[in-house]
This record gives structure tokens, sequence and C-alpha cells, in this order.
């Protein structure tokens, strides 16, 4: 048990300082998503049952390909800032560390991924 | 931390029930939370039986009957009885308010009463407020200025006092900060709500000068960014004030000042 004050224990380590970025980024990325996503689906829905042919077709014309890379790399950074928000809500100490770097490093490995395979598809 | 299960001695045992009043027609039943640390056993739920004919409206009224007739051992605080000390703030029926302003008829079925949750508990209804008291005096609920004190008075216009209504009614009662979930899973880094929207209530005050450090103070993803808009705070305070909205102006302002 250590002996510290309750002031000592309310005023912690002072304030890091951040956090107004991440709720910016937040409050922008998830309005950006909002008009993003349902533009997605009716791409993705239009293309659903077609041929293979149709759907590279799809997926190789600009607006189609550049509006899934926008909606992947938009969609997963928002992803790993929220996972981020939950991790640091239900975990503490290593284990919270740990969580956010493989959820970061997960959101980065499927834009890469994503981005690859639309790459291949569009060009 | 996070916890889905009570730890082993915080389980809740039932107590002992105490008999009916004599020749009572009108009767309702009290469940009640009891711990004592002098005592070295797990919370237990004590029932009581109280004449409504001969108690109070008031929730506390029943409590007070409690102690002074059938059991003087139950432990609460309680002062003013009219809503402005916010000594007697507890979980009463499933919500967090002041027993003195909480009338019998709003609740159905039987009256079931704990202390405000996921607080140390001192004794019986009596939560350990000092870490809570301790963030309050953290955000320096003061009138802080640097100008040399005028020779009569530090002067608000009506519209600047305006924008304190809602915020400085707040009695320190715990209500809100023990019914957000972040309080409780980061309530040793998270300000809670009450704490919150004291801040605010000092940040647009006109004739305090220390808004920037205020801000500075606050910017931190624990302290103030723990506030997930969840609104158990504003639907449970006694008073009827809304500290979310307050954290909603905080962080408002943050991104004013950044962007």
């Amino acid at each position: 048990m250590r002996y510290l004050t309750a002031r000592k224990r309310a005023e912690g380590k002072g304030a890091a300082h951040t956090g107004t970025e991440h709720h910016w980024y937040m409050t922008v990325s998830a309005v950006g998503l909002a008009f993003l996503i349902p533009a997605f689906v009716y791409i993705f829905g239009s293309a659903l049952g077609g041929s293979y042919e149709e759907v590279i077709a799809t997926f190789s014309r600009p607006v189609p390909a550049i509006l899934t890379a926008m909606t992947l790399v938009l969609g997963m950074r928002h992803f790993a800032k929220g996972a981020q928000m939950m991790i640091e809500d239900y975990a503490q100490g290593t284990a919270r560390k740990l969580a956010i770097m493989v959820v970061i490093g997960l959101s980065y490995v499927l834009i890469a991924v994503g981005l690859f395979a639309l790459a291949k598809i569009a060009l | 931390m996070v916890q889905f299960t009570l730890p082993k001695n915080s389980k809740i045992k039932t107590g002992k029930t105490w008999p009916k009043p004599e020749g009572a027609t009108n009767v309702r039943k009290f469940q009640i939370y009891r711990w004592s640390p002098d005592e070295n056993e797990n919370p237990r739920v004590d029932t009581y039986f109280v004449d409504m004919d001969k108690c109070g409206p008031m929730v506390l009224d029943a409590l007070i009957k409690i102690k002074n007739e059938i059991d003087p051992t139950l432990t609460f605080r309680r002062s003013c009885r009219e809503g402005i000390c916010g000594s007697c703030a507890m979980n009463i029926d499933g919500i967090n308010t002041l027993a003195c302003i909480y009338g019998m008829d709003e609740i159905k079925g039987d009256v079931k009463i704990y202390p405000l949750p996921h607080m140390p508990v001192v004794k019986d209804l009596i939560p350990d407020l000092t870490h809570f008291y301790a963030q309050h005096a953290s955000i320096m609920p003061w009138l802080e200025t640097k100008t040399n004190r005028p020779a009569k008075e530090w002067k608000q216009s009506i519209e600047d006092r305006k924008k304190l209504d809602g915020l400085y009614e707040c009695v320190m009662c715990a209500s809100c900060s023990t019914s957000c979930p972040s309080y409780w899973w980061n309530g040793d880094r998270y300000l809670g709500p009450a704490a919150l929207l004291h801040a605010y209530r000092w940040i647009i005050d006109s004739r305090d000068e220390a808004t920037g450090e205020r801000l500075d103070n606050l910017e931190d993803p624990f302290k103030l960014y723990r506030c997930h808009t969840i609104m158990n705070c504003a639907k449970t305070c006694p008073k009827g004030l809304n500290p979310a909205k307050a954290i909603a102006e905080i962080k408002r302002m943050m991104i004013n000042r950044a962007v």
C-alpha cells in the first residue's frame, strides 16, 4: 500500500495534452464514412451476382476503385482509433499497450492487402 | 479496470428480516444493503417493513423511521432533507438519486436501497467519496484571476451570468459520476461527469482568467475523453442537470482552439 494523498491520486501525472486530435479525427471520419459506406454498398451491390469479367470491369473504373480505396483506408483507420478507445476503456497496463499495437498493426495490414488487391484489379 | 463479477468478499447475501409493525394495515417492504467493516462478513440485504400511515412521503423519511424505530445500526448520510446538500445520494430502485427528494410513490413494489454503485463502501449506505472530492478539487473550483482585484467587485453581464444556469446548481452528490460506466472502469483517471460539469462552470465564467490553463489541464485521453456520451449522468441527475452537455461543450472548446 502506498501512502499517497487523495489529491495526488486524483491529479495523477497531470494531463497528457492529447486526445483532441483523436476526438476530431473520429468525428470527421464518421461523417465521411456516413457518405462513403452507402456509396460503396451501392457499388458492391451492383457488382454482386455478376460474372468475373463484370466484377473486374466495375472495379477497374476510376470512380468505384477510388471510392473503394477511400472507404477501405478511412474505414480501417476509423476502426483502429475506435478499437483503441474501447481497449483503453476495458484493459490496463501492458495488455492495453499490446492490444492497441495489435489493432493498429492489423488495420494497416488490412489497408495494405486491400489496396494491393484493388490495384491488381484496377490496373 | 473493468470487472464483470463481484469479488468473493463483496457478494451480497440475504440478511435479517425484521418483524412487521403490529396492527399496521398499510405496510411497505424495504430491502436495504448492509455492510460493516467491523463484522468481517460479506454484505447482506436486510428486510424491513414500514407502516406507511405513520411515515413521510420520501425515501429518506422511511430510512430515518427505520433507524429511529426499528434498527439504530442502519447507517446513512443525510442533512438538509430538501435536495440542497447532496448527502443522501444512494441507489434507490436502481436509480442513483437523493433519498430526500425521491418520493416512495415513484417506486413500484418493494423499495430496494443500495449505496452508490462502484464506490468503496465505508458502512451500509455510505460510499467513500474521498477520490471524488479530490477530483473536484483538481479542477480548481474557484475564480482564478490575474488582473488586480477591482476596488468594488468583479462585474458580470446578465447574459454571461445566465450561462452559469444549469451548472452552478450541482450539489456534488455523485449520483452522475457513479452512474457512468466510464467512471466505473476508469474512475481513477477519468474525472467523471460531476467534476467536468464543475470544470465547465469555471471555464465559461466570464470573470475567470484561467480558461486556457483549465483547458490545458483537461486535455487528456482519460481525464476528459473517456466520456462516450452514454448520458446516464443526465438521466440520473436528481437536480435535472445535464453534465453530458457540459462535457460536449468542453470538447467543442478543445476543437475550436485546435482547429
